[in-house]
């Protein structure tokens, strides 16, 4: 068969709502575009443990610590689903860290900006991870079989996440006038780089139109972008806190929330690593990468060892 | 991790069903491949038994020859209990 009727087979599945599995014939370019999607989604769930990891001994309560931890080690268990994924397509997991370590490979910039206070938890969980469910449930009807599989894993055990950043910022509305303070100040840093989540809009964005035509995203930026704002400014609204936007308004003919123009050289300044925080995402990523190493030596030792004294036991 | 083998992971989630594949990941032998399984797969009790298997030792069929593999099935519909016409007054069969 040549390369345009495998193209075109491949295109008939994708249409016929078949899965790709990891062995299939794929475009060379469907590969590419997926290994990076996928790595992305792996960088950013380690990458995101970190602001995250800060908090753990200064939560205010055990139960809040518990929560905390878990969720971490969800988001450590999230980027292992993912790297396995990525793995299926016949790239090495160290070459993605390695990736990562290098600053060659992206992750989400959301985690670029600070965590500066107990109530930032709070509005991470709310609407980082609001955020990104919204993005992660589409991606549950993905094409490729093994990514597919990873969200549906992951959905599963991302809704605690956010509820319980819901519950962290709603206990904290209820609380003293410092405490309600707190709360919008983390609504007015955490809004718009939440919005800027979901990508560029749809005019500037380059790689949308294949995706969609590949199905490896099921919807747009704006569209995913307008139904997280739809979903969220109703629970700002019970917690009582004010979404630093002037311009939003209930649009009663399209049933929307209208907002306001999102700064882009923003984001397009953090995604080009001049964040707050890139340097030091990076730097304690590689760290702890290389401060681990002697766990990895040693494991592979002991392993060793194990497999020795098993051959002297059994001659 | 270039020294860690990588392995296929099948969970029973509970006695009475089947080991059902659930993802991989990459351990230094299958003790720890369980263990790391345990840790990643099964936090909200997901299951009762794990299975470890090293991916290398899993031989699979070829999707290019996906057509000729199964066609032998397709055209035995008699194969199929729908395939007999039993009266309706006969009830449940």
């Amino acid at each position: 068969m040549n390369q345009q009727d495998l193209e075109t087979r491949f295109q008939d599945k994708i249409d016929r709502e078949v899965k790709i599995e990891a062995k299939d014939w794929m475009p060379e370019a469907y590969r590419k575009t997926l290994i990076r999607q996928i790595s992305q989604h792996a960088h950013s769930e380690v990458v995101g443990m970190l602001p995250e990891g800060n908090w753990i001994t200064r939560a205010p309560s055990l139960r809040r610590k518990a929560a905390l931890l878990a969720k971490i080690q969800d988001e450590a268990g999230h980027g292992l689903y993912l790297y396995s994924a990525a793995e299926t397509m016949g790239v090495s997991r160290d070459q993605l860290l390695d990736e990562l370590h290098t600053g060659k490979a992206k992750y989400s910039s959301i985690f670029n900006y600070p965590a500066l206070s107990w109530s930032d938890m709070g509005a991470i969980g709310w609407l980082v991870d609001g955020a990104a469910i919204m993005n992660q449930v589409m991606l549950q009807r993905t094409s490729y079989g093994p990514y597919s599989r990873a969200m549906i894993r992951i959905c599963k055990e991302e809704s605690f996440h956010q509820r319980q950043g819901y519950e962290i910022l709603l206990t904290l509305v209820r609380g003293s006038a410092e405490q309600k303070a707190m709360a919008q100040d983390s609504l007015n840093r955490w809004w718009w780089p939440s919005l800027m989540m979901f990508g560029p809009s749809d005019a500037e964005s380059t790689h949308s139109e294949q995706s969609l035509k590949w199905k490896v995203k099921r919807k747009t930026n704006d569209v995913l972008r307008q139904a997280f704002v739809d979903a969220t400014v109703p629970q700002a609204q019970y917690l009582g806190l004010t979404i630093p936007d002037p311009d939003l308004k209930w649009n009663e003919e399209t049933g929307h929330w209208e907002f306001g123009p999102i700064d882009w050289d923003e984001f397009w300044n953090v995604v080009k690593g001049n964040g707050i925080c890139n340097r030091q995402r990076l730097r304690d990523r590689v760290n702890a990468h290389e401060e681990g190493a002697w766990v990895r030596d040693a494991a592979v030792a002991y392993a060793q060892k194990k497999e020795a004294r098993k051959a002297v036991v059994t001659p | 991790m270039k020294d860690w083998p990588l392995w296929e992971v099948f969970i029973r989630s509970r006695n009475g069903l089947d080991h059902k594949h659930v993802g991989s990941l990459h351990a230094t032998d299958w003790e720890m491949a369980i263990e790391n399984a345990r840790d990643v797969y099964t936090r909200r009790n997901e299951g009762v038994s794990i299975w470890v298997v090293e991916s290398k030792f899993i031989h699979a069929s070829d999707p290019e020859e996906q057509d000729s593999m199964f066609e032998s099935a397709r055209d035995k519909v008699y194969r199929h209990p729908t395939f007999y016409d039993i009266p309706d007054e006969v009830g449940h069969m």
